[in-house]
């Protein structure tokens, strides 16, 4: 299994290179996530986004739709797009120290 | 660590939609969204029938296709029973709405806003009389086969 090493600290990957186990992560945690999938600063937008996603998670064991996130996290689908322009539910949930969103919308 | 031959990762996508049925639709929605989603380029280019889902008095009526639609598991007979159609596709929109997919109005919104761009094709534009007003304000475009491929430059082609 793949590791990171973060501020000292080895975390665990899992095939995806997502957090293999959430209690690892941190906002620190995710602030380094960000920096290396291209996002130099998390924004209040950001984390709106991120949060919105971790909520979900531990409620209903996988990440928002894009749809849902855009319904019900205050950020529209446009916005959405810019903070996270690689890719918004699989780069927000790495962040956010989920796997990777089983859906397909 | 050794080196792997991975494949090139997709950059880009064009997505043809040639059907106007609510099963003819869908699929290239979703495959054109799930590409922004991923981040790959993307393009959506309506064609034929397909036309009906940026059609704006048209847009919001799509049916399955009951009759002739050997997926649907009915005999032909039941299927043109008035009023078939418009259960079969009330069923379905209540499926899919558990899963999260939008109405086609709602969808074509949101995989314009994700960065996808939205053409009519011109010769069936040219055919059955229609005028860019016709079309819902998503679209960026009436345009030829040749500025299609223009645009489809390095990009995978769907055609659904």
């Amino acid at each position: 299994m793949a590791t990171m090493s973060i501020a000292g600290k080895s975390v665990e990957l899992d095939a995806d290179g997502h957090l293999a186990n959430r209690n690892d992560w941190n906002e620190n945690l995710a602030r380094e996530i960000a920096t290396q999938e291209g996002i130099p600063e998390l924004t209040a937008q950001h984390w709106a986004v991120i949060n919105f996603m971790r909520t979900v998670f531990d409620k209903e064991g996988d990440a928002p739709s894009i749809r849902r996130l855009t319904k019900e996290s205050g950020v529209d689908t446009k916005t959405l797009y810019q903070l996270f322009p690689k890719g918004p539910a699989k780069r927000a949930a790495k962040i956010a120290g989920l796997p990777k969103p089983k859906g397909c919308i | 660590m050794t080196e792997t031959n991975a494949a090139e990762p997709i950059q880009k996508v064009s997505i043809i939609v040639s059907k106007g049925s609510l099963d003819g639709i869908y699929p290239g929605l979703i495959m054109a969204n799930g590409a922004r989603m991923e981040g790959i380029e993307a393009s959506l280019f309506f064609t034929f029938f397909g036309l009906d889902a940026i059609i704006k008095k048209r847009m919001n009526n799509i049916k399955v296709a009951t009759v002739g639609n050997p997926g649907m598991h009915m005999a032909t007979i039941l299927g043109a029973i008035p009023g078939m159609s418009a259960f079969a596709t009330s069923m379905m929109k209540k499926e899919m709405e558990k899963l999260d997919i939008p109405p086609i109005p709602e969808f074509i919104t949101m995989i314009h806003d994700a960065g996808c761009e939205i053409y009519a094709c011109r010769a069936t534009v040219d055919m059955f009389h229609l005028k860019k007003t016709d079309f819902c304000d998503e679209v960026d475009g009436v345009i030829s086969v040749g500025e299609f491929y223009e645009k489809a430059a390095g990009a995978q082609i769907i055609f659904t």
